[in-house]
């Protein structure tokens, strides 16, 4: 069928803030949706709240609207362009929802607005558990016995019923959200209670439990003439019970014969075509290890993470041919983008395995819950290409960037039996390396499957790594142990560690005995036609595929997986300057792991590498392609980290030099030449016990900022106030301290941060604006909400800014981009640097929509050599915009991730962000919020519990609450405090606390009688620490917004009291407050 | 043990023996792009002649079962991959594929880059090859292939010697073995059929004397020009007006019989994931097909065929009927085996037919 002419403009609707569950695959999905209908000849209008995707550039749809996906906003902009279609599958759950929501509420009927794809009804179908059981039913398809429940005791009636194990399913959340398994009342009680208050419906469905089944995955396709293929089958390494998204999983399907393999196949299709899909559709389906006996587990009727990944691993666009299903065409009538020379409506046939690997916060959320659920907790993943599965799994795990290179790690050898043992059967988030160190201490195979119901063959094969490694550390030196090790992926970093050798040294003499890896292509078809796809993975085999051409080539790297602290963002600057290079005659070579992100669409550079970002890694592309040189500072820290081993081996870094990049990255290189700049920094000292830590105390004054050297990125630090804080944190805090890592202290500036994006060319400096941040400096940077244009600074401290960030660019030689940190001092109005980072950073997204400047293009340019000037850039900040305000606000995924303090500090926890523009601060705040789902209610309660030292402050915000109508809710001691000032409060019990008939906070914050909290915490006590805890945490997974830094609560009153009326007495100019 | 595989035009690659270490035959080499089903492939008759390259490169994974057997002894000739799984793991497994190969006698060589080879073919199309020892010279092996005229009467090695029934009380089939798959036999048992399996070379009067209700004319391997009996004996079943169904090296025998012509491919399509479209329904089948020869399109004019399904690819014909007898006939698979099952619908096509034709003939 030919494509739609009746339609002609088109709603997209995006997936929001990057939250666990949701994240850059609908960046990529989304991308290629625009980029697939304009092709077609169709306008397209995008809406979505998420700065940091290359969805929301300008330039990749019509229109792009950054603005909260919620029923109003997506109201006002239907109303506004009056689009003649709506396309809500690929952004996600998000997209769904609010697509139903919009139909629902009338809105689409009124506007006349067509849903494309899928219809709501087969959307209702695949999604409504009830609903699909029934269709499951119909179609004569198996599904785990299960009932849907409301309450805690009909779930227990439940379980009995079905008998237990048993699983809760909570209806419509993302990646399974408070869901879990349960072997006991016990449990399950526990379970149902959390799934019922995640789910928006509060409903859960309780299930049979599937647990050690292998888990197998179609990805599966639609048209309209009832065309359906499947174009990936993955098998879950990890069997039933753990998340797919949790799972490590490969493609092809491994342990399948083609009867089990057809007979799933079968069913696949089945589904689809009884749903009545249109487009991408991924069916998950549990198998009997021991017969051909299956259960279907769910379908989702939309692209997803798993189809991200499908694309990736085979090179069929999932979502760019989904969007061209949507207006009509068909797969028949597609040609296949990567061969074109073969129809999309084809299997793609792969030769090679493809290992995907998730990649956990953990090592952000120490106190967090590492078991694997049925709950996602992944905030991204690697994928890993090779002809073995040893080589893809090998290849998988240097791709994480968790500091490991093999499956042999140290940290395991030290571990009891018992330990290993422990993680084994509690699917921690390292099983893998447990089971390695097992099999290394001589442990069957057959008790680790029994154990695990992992698959034999997927641990034979772990265990013939092992025992390479094995040989590696016991003979070295040895070539034919080099030849089988590197066959199989074996790193050199673990090769040369294990010889006691130079990384270097090890390189050279593999390169001397010819173990060079070569490079394949991936076709979709397993070389049955010949391809152009510039898409390419190493592998130690025979022939090479990938043929340098002579034009002059850059290699970008890019940022590896999705983590807190490292985000789309990254992906984004990627992206942009490959489009940059593209456009000034380059051809632009990228190298990245992460199957969910723009960056790593084979159609986006002239040539894609999929591979690990390690040295070794990254030597074998240049070694191939003799670049120029490499970009790497676009790539977050994943990157920059690579710039001194390629320096070291004579590999030009094109932008800011190693030198430049020291001078930010070493604390003492930084404080030479800002000393040199003239540039006020706040004065650190480093103490190596604690005599001297009380003694630079005494030296900068109270407060001061306190973290051990060994940890990066905020982990640890904390702000101490006085000697007993000192003394607390030199004790719980600090293991050990010694002269390789000692104490770091620096004055804490009380001010307000300021942060900036600039580009330099070594010369000229040019600052598209400057940000304020709402939290006060101790909240890091990534988890404040961010103001463009910046609230409070006086054009004095602007200039002073500026002349810094000029100052820093210039005296860093800074070629491309760089953000500095500042902290402007409260009392003084002193301006220090905190950081300079000269690189790409999470906010250049935010910053580049927000002022409209290219800047990974501009910073492209002068990293290629084009002066600023020549760009049309001179020396100078661009024009404040005066018609709008833009506001940067962090999204959270703690409702993900048990056991993670929700308190905002030092160590960065946020894992996206939504912005929001209006023409006032406060309305762009609003927006803000609501991208990430806060919700505003007006006229409510607010709790408030906070420590002593923030009683006076907290006295301000509950007045103002108070005056604008809101009751006051807070416990013992906030309470009295208030009272004592004049507030009518109504107490709250602490768990802590005796029951005294009075409501207790939890139930307080469960039935939503408050629907704000506010609470600081004191310095880390662990007795009222707990209270606090359970505050937040109950707080955050019903949906509460709890705000733990007081400027979080004032910016939250400002927009509130924007949008209410405060009723005051007449009084006199001279009465007081 | 290390082996080399030697190609015609001299291109070699060096490997580790799997299954009968002595030096293969000289084959035909072919690459095979399915994902799952190796046991079927390699005991599927019409590879008989052939080494073929699994794409896939992990090979042997759920070992070898008791049940997905395409015929009871493999007929290939040798068996080239990449990696070869010593430890394999599926509930349905007997043993391994490296024994399985073992005991069959069926030379092969693992280790090889297999990718490397599959564009080679891809490039000059197909060549014939050889697995010797590893010291064996390039040179040597490949003018020796050279020398070696190709093979002829592929089919008469692989088709059954006698006939034989396997009584039901459905309709009778009778199917004409050129090499037949077993999940032929499986499809029509299953649907209640009495299957009569007669050499291909039977003869019309043989054919006749099993008074069937229907002919199933089936796969095999070669060059389809070889079967002249079979030909005829296909020609004189069309013009009795006996409802017919061909599949595979049968389709090409049905064209055959009509005057129209085949011609050997580049490489031909040897897989689990090639699109069929359907020119009456426009609508797209995923088929499994292993075929080198193909009908010339050019040639059906005046046969009184008509092409009924087309390659989405290459365009290349997969489906005919005949305008004026009840015969049909397609270039896959619709037994899949190994593949996938979208067109099973068509033997139930076929036994629809059937039943027209009698109804047509008691009306």
């Amino acid at each position: 069928m030919p494509k739609r002419t009746d339609i002609r403009k088109i709603l997209v609707i995006g997936s929001g803030p990057i939250v666990i569950g949701q994240a850059a695959e609908f960046d990529y999905s989304g991308t290629q949706a625009c980029k697939a209908l304009r092709e077609e000849g169709y306008e397209v209008v995008l809406i979505n709240s998420n700065p940091a995707t290359i969805m929301t550039d300008r330039d990749i749809a019509d229109k792009v609207y950054i603005e909260p996906l919620n029923l109003e906003a997506a109201k006002r902009v239907i109303y506004k362009e009056r689009p003649d279609a709506i396309l809500g599958t690929l952004g996600g759950q998000t997209g769904l929802n609010l697509t139903m929501d919009l139909a629902r509420a009338g809105i689409l009927e009124q506007f006349r607005v067509e849903v494309l794809g899928t219809s709501l009804e087969a959307i209702n179908r695949a999604s409504d558990r009830e609903l699909f059981k029934k269709l499951m039913d119909d179609i004569k398809e198996p599904m785990a016995q299960s009932l849907e429940v409301e309450t805690v005791k009909e779930a227990l009636e439940a379980g009995r019923k079905i008998g237990y194990p048993v699983v809760v399913r909570p209806f419509y959340t993302l990646g399974g959200t408070g869901g879990g398994y349960a072997d006991d009342e016990k449990a399950l009680a526990e379970i149902s209670e959390s799934g019922l208050s995640v789910s928006p419906i509060h409903k859960c469905l309780i299930e049979k439990s599937l647990r050690g089944y292998k888990e197998i995955e179609y990805e599966v396709m639609r048209d309209d003439k009832d065309n359906a293929i499947v174009v990936c089958a993955m098998e879950n390494v990890d069997p039933v019970g753990i998340h797919t998204g949790d799972s490590i999983v490969v493609a092809p399907l491994q342990t399948l014969t083609d009867k089990e393999n057809q007979m799933l196949r079968d069913v696949s299709l089945k589904i689809i075509r009884a749903l009545k899909i249109t487009g991408g559709c991924n069916v998950q389906i549990a198998l009997d290890p021991l017969s051909f006996k299956y259960f279907i587990i769910e379908v989702n009727p939309r692209v997803s993470r798993s189809s991200a990944l499908a694309s990736k691993a085979t090179g069929y666009p999932i979502a760019e041919i989904s969007a061209k299903l949507s207006v009509g065409l068909t797969l028949d009538e597609i040609l296949n983008p990567i061969t074109k020379k073969s129809y999309c409506c084809f299997e793609p046939s792969i030769d090679y395995i493809v290992t995907k690997y998730p990649r956990f916060p953990f090592d952000k959320f120490g106190s967090a819950d590492r078991e694997l659920t049925t709950q996602m907790k992944a905030t991204g993943e690697v994928m890993a290409i090779g002809r073995t599965f040893e080589e893809s799994f090998n290849k998988a795990i240097r791709s994480l960037e968790v500091k490991r290179d093999s499956l042999f790690d140290p940290a395991f050898s030290e571990k009891k039996d018992e330990e290993l043992w422990k993680m084994v059967q509690d699917c921690d988030y390292e099983r893998p390396f447990a089971i390695a160190e097992l099999f290394r201490r001589d442990v069957t195979i057959k008790a680790i499957h029994e154990a695990t119901m992992i698959d034999t063959f997927f641990l034979e094969k772990i265990r013939n790594i092992v025992e390479i490694e094995k040989e590696v550390q016991e003979k070295p030196d040895d070539i034919e142990v080099l030849r089988r090790a590197k066959k199989i992926s074996v790193s050199d970093s673990f090769i040369a560690r294990s010889w006691k050798m130079n990384e270097m040294a090890l390189e050279s003499l593999r390169k001397k005995e010819g173990i060079v890896p070569v490079f394949k292509m991936v076709d979709t078809c397993a070389g049955e036609f010949e391809s152009a796809t510039p898409y390419f993975y190493s592998t130690h085999e025979m022939e090479n595929e990938s043929i340098p051409t002579n034009r002059e080539k850059v290699v970008v790297l890019g940022s590896g997986p999705i983590r807190i602290g490292q985000g789309v963002e990254f992906d984004f600057a990627t992206v942009h300057s490959i489009f940059a290079l593209r456009k000034l005659g380059y051809e632009a070579i990228v190298i990245n792991n992460n199957p969910e992100t723009v960056s790593t669409d084979f159609s986006v550079s002239d040539k894609l590498y999929f591979e690990p970002l390690t040295i070794e890694d990254v030597m074998n592309v240049i070694d191939l392609e003799k670049p120029l040189g490499v970009i790497v500072q676009f790539g977050g820290q994943t990157a920059i980290n690579l710039a001194k081993a390629l320096d070291e081996r004579g590999i030009k870094i094109l932008g800011t030099s190693l030198q430049g990049i020291d001078a930010g990255e070493d604390r003492d290189i930084f404080e030479k030449v800002m000393e040199k700049l003239q540039i006020p920094t706040p004065i650190g000292r480093t103490a190596f016990n604690i005599e001297e830590a009380r003694k630079i105390s005494k030296e900068l004054g109270y407060p001061l900022i306190i973290r051990p050297s060994y940890v990066l990125g905020g982990r640890a630090m904390q702000v101490v106030n006085d000697d007993r804080e000192l003394e607390i944190y030199m004790k719980t805090a600090v293991k050990e301290i010694t002269h390789d890592s000692p104490i770091l202290l620096d004055k804490y500036i009380v001010g307000r941060e300021v942060e900036v994006d600039a580009i330099s060319d070594g010369e000229d400096v040019y600052l598209p604006g400057i940000m304020s941040q709402i939290e006060r400096a101790g909240v890091h940077s990534g988890d404040s909400t961010s103001v463009y244009p910046p609230l409070g600074l006086d054009e004095k401290t602007k200039e002073t800014i500026l002349d810094y960030t000029i100052k820093i660019g210039r005296g860093f030689n800074i070629k491309g981009l760089f953000n500095i940190q500042f902290d402007v001092e409260a009392k003084t109005g002193k301006v220090y640097v905190i950081e300079v980072n000269p690189r790409s950073s999470r906010t250049v997204p935010y910053l580049s929509k927000a002022t409209d400047v290219r800047m990974c293009e501009i910073a492209t340019g002068a990293v290629m050599g084009r002066s600023l000037k020549k760009q049309g850039f001179a020396t100078g900040m661009k024009p404040e915009r005066k018609d709008r305000y833009f506001v940067k606000c962090p999204a959270f995924s703690f409702s993900k991730i048990r056991g993670v303090d929700t308190t905002l500090g030092p160590e960065m926890k946020s894992t996206g962000e939504s912005m929001g523009s209006d023409v006032s601060f406060e309305k762009a705040l609003a927006k803000a919020l609501l991208g990430t789902n806060v919700t505003l209610p007006l006229s409510s309660n607010v709790l408030i519990t906070v420590s002593d030292d923030t009683k006076k402050e907290a006295l301000k915000i509950a007045k103002k609450f108070f005056a604008i109508g809101y009751g006051i809710y807070a416990t013992s001691g906030t309470a009295r405090f208030l009272r004592e000032n004049g507030l009518i409060v109504r107490n709250a019990r602490k768990v802590s606390e005796e029951a005294d008939g009075t409501e207790d906070v939890l139930s307080l914050i469960r039935t939503k009688k408050v629907t704000y909290v506010i609470n600081t915490q004191p310095f880390r006590d662990k007795v009222s620490s707990l209270d606090g805890y359970l505050i937040r945490r109950v707080a955050w997974e019903n949906g509460i917004f709890c705000m733990t830094c007081l400027d979080t609560a004032n910016a939250l009153l400002s927009v509130l009291e924007n949008e209410s009326y405060s009723f005051e007495p007449l009084k006199g100019e001279e009465d007081e407050d | 043990m290390n082996k080399r595989i030697v190609l015609e035009d001299g291109f070699s690659l060096v490997g580790q023996a799997i299954g009968s270490e002595e030096d293969s035959p000289i084959f035909e080499a072919v690459f095979n792009t399915s994902m799952t089903g190796y046991q079927e492939i390699l005991s599927d008759p019409s590879y008989y002649g052939q080494g073929i390259i699994f794409t896939n490169p992990l090979i042997g994974n759920v070992g070898i079962n008791r049940d997905d057997f395409e015929a009871l002894d493999p007929s290939l000739f040798a068996v080239i991959l990449s990696s070869l799984c010593p430890t394999p793991s599926n509930f349905r497994c007997k043993m391994t594929l490296g024994d399985f190969l073992k005991q069959k006698k069926v030379p092969g060589i693992a280790n090889v880059d297999t990718r490397a080879l599959v564009l080679h073919l891809r490039d000059k199309g197909t060549l014939r090859g050889k697995i010797v020892d590893v010291s064996s010279s390039i040179d040597d092996v490949a003018a020796e292939i050279q020398e070696t005229p190709w093979l002829h009467d592929h089919s008469a090695k692989v088709m059954t010697k006698k006939a034989y029934e396997i009584p039901a009380t459905g309709k009778r089939i009778v199917l004409l073995d050129f090499g037949a798959k077993l999940n032929i036999v499986h499809t029509l048992v299953d649907r209640n059929c009495a299957v009569i399996v007669v050499p291909g070379s039977s003869s019309l009067s043989d054919v006749l004397s099993y008074s069937p209700d229907g002919i199933l004319v089936s796969n095999g391997p070669g060059d389809p020009q070889d079967n002249k009996g079979g030909i005829e004996t296909i020609r004189g079943l069309i013009e009795k007006d006996i409802p017919m169904f061909g599949i595979c090296l049968g389709h090409q025998l049905i064209a055959l019989s009509k005057g129209a012509k085949t011609y050997k491919m580049k490489f031909g399509h040897r897989g689990a994931n090639q699109p069929v479209i359907d020119l009456k329904t426009g609508k797209v089948s995923i088929t499994s097909q292993n075929h080198g020869y193909a009908v010339d399109a050019d040639s059906l004019e005046g046969t009184g065929l008509l092409p009924t399904h087309l390659n989405l690819n290459d365009r290349t014909i997969e489906g005919l009927r005949d305008e004026r007898h009840p015969v049909f006939s397609v270039q896959y698979h619709p037994e899949a085996a190994a593949g996938p099952h979208d067109s099973f619908f068509l033997i139930d096509q076929f036994l629809a037919m059937i039943d027209e034709k009698e109804g047509y003939i008691h009306a």
